[in-house]
């Protein structure tokens, strides 16, 4: 790697990881508009037009507001835990092909990397549960931790179904594999596993047990106020954007769409985005629309349900593929 | 330097930046934040009521077994992720042969099942 190369490489990232706050911030004002307009209210619309400037007025206040850590607290853990949610997030998308050449990096073990890296997340939660000293903290870091591993196993057995049919775990090369047919055409049953796992590994509605308003104040940041809480909520939405973005990659085709390929730039991006963003919509729209299960019904979906179902997906996917080719 | 760790370069980059930009984010309220803390003020937050005892207590040990579980689970997964990726050379013959460990663990998971360690009451 040259010394010119490196630095692209930093001009990307830099580029990629400036965009992210803002695009999380844009995230949130998204999420309280449509769900304003599902309550029939109009969200936030008073910090400038349409209150598109609602999530800068929000950055200021919780830069402003005071950093509050209780008597109790293990001081040092309570400061890392969201440092702790927020990088490993914010990291997993110097893996994702925003287009076509569009990628930060691309390792071979790319579907691997991608897991691993993600899944360090659950320790900024339960590290954050433990070092409150509440007890509405530590039971919902401890309910999140269980359900953030309990989805991740159906979730990786759905990716194997992706590996088999693109035989590759390098996400540009997923993408490209699915120039002709789109696997969640190929493999429904693996989206559904997917999507359903995706929705309960980022602690969102309708499995949004570990912070049950009703049931827990705020979960595992019932404590954190100003930067700390702004760090979860932060690492909270990109995991929902990495999740939006890697139904897009894994079964939607990435960047791909008419005319994608020859053009490739700001087409395959904009194919990407377009895609991404309807992913966002789907969770914030199942926020307004759907109830919020048990506990004990989460676990076992998770366990009775989704486990035998991603093996099923396993057993076609793995049939179709040894026995066509 | 060796070609197969060019690519993960970047990521670390990132990983670095990405803890830089999150200590920045903390560090500049410093400034102007104010800090006033006061004895009630620390008290955690338990709905107006005067907390009682200490949080870190007794957890249910089902939380711990489904621990248990995933550990076993997920080292299945990781033998399935190199299978799959070179099913199409290995053809009929890999599909069976792993279609028989599958099925190995599914009677375990069976048993699981059939035992109760997958209630959560």
């Amino acid at each position: 790697m040259t010394p010119a190369d490196l630095l692209f490489v930093l001009l990307k990232i830099l580029v990629v990881l400036l965009l992210i706050p803002v695009t999380v911030g844009f995230c949130t004002l998204a999420e309280r508009k449509i769900l304003g307009r599902i309550q029939l209210r109009f969200g936030p619309n008073r910090a400038g037009p349409f209150g598109l400037l609602q999530w800068m007025a929000d950055a200021v206040k919780l830069i402003t507001k005071e950093y509050l850590i209780p008597g109790e607290a293990d001081k040092a853990l309570f400061v890392i835990a969201p440092l702790l949610t927020m990088v490993p997030a914010v990291t997993v998308f110097a893996l994702i092909p925003f287009g076509k050449g569009m990628e930060i990096t691309d390792v071979n073990v790319g579907i691997l990397m991608l897991v691993a890296i993600s899944s360090l997340g659950t320790y900024g939660i339960i590290f954050g549960g433990w070092a409150s000293n509440s007890k509405y903290s530590l039971l919902g870091g401890l309910r999140s931790a269980a359900q953030m591993i309990s989805y991740e196993l159906s979730m990786g057995l759905a990716l194997v179904g992706v590996v088999m049919m693109a035989g590759t775990m390098s996400l540009v090369e997923i993408v490209e594999s699915q120039k002709g047919l789109w696997f969640i055409v190929a493999q429904p049953l693996g989206f559904i596993v997917f999507f359903i796992s995706g929705v309960a590994e980022t602690n969102r509605l309708p499995f949004d047990m570990p912070e049950a308003e009703g049931d827990l104040g705020a979960g595992y940041h019932t404590e954190y106020s100003a930067m700390g809480f702004g760090l979860f909520q932060l690492g909270e939405y990109s995991a929902i954007l990495t999740m939006a973005a890697l139904m897009t990659t894994l079964f939607c085709g990435g960047w791909g769409g008419p005319a994608a390929a020859a053009l490739g730039g700001a087409v395959s991006l904009g194919y990407f985005v377009l895609k991404t963003s309807f992913f966002v919509f789907v969770f914030i729209w199942m926020r307004g629309t759907l109830p919020r299960v048990r506990y004990d019904q989460l676990m076992a979906l998770g366990w009775k349900v989704l486990l035998p179902l991603s093996l099923l997906n396993i057993l076609w996917v793995a049939g179709y593929v040894a026995l066509r080719g | 330097m060796n070609e197969a760790v060019v690519g993960y370069i970047p990521i670390l980059l990132f990983f670095g930046l990405a803890a830089a930009l999150g200590v920045t984010m903390l560090v500049l309220g410093i400034i102007v934040r104010p800090s006033s803390p006061n004895p009630v003020k620390k008290i955690p937050y338990e709905c107006g009521n005067v907390p009682t005892g200490d949080a870190r207590g007794q957890v249910r040990s089902r939380y711990y077994l489904f621990a248990m579980l995933l550990v076993l689970f997920d080292v299945e997964v990781i033998f399935l992720f190199p299978w799959a990726v070179n099913l199409r050379s290995l053809g009929l013959f890999g599909f069976i042969e792993m279609a028989i460990f599958l099925g190995i663990l599914l009677l375990g998971y069976v048993y699981l099942w059939r035992n109760g360690g997958l209630e959560w009451d």
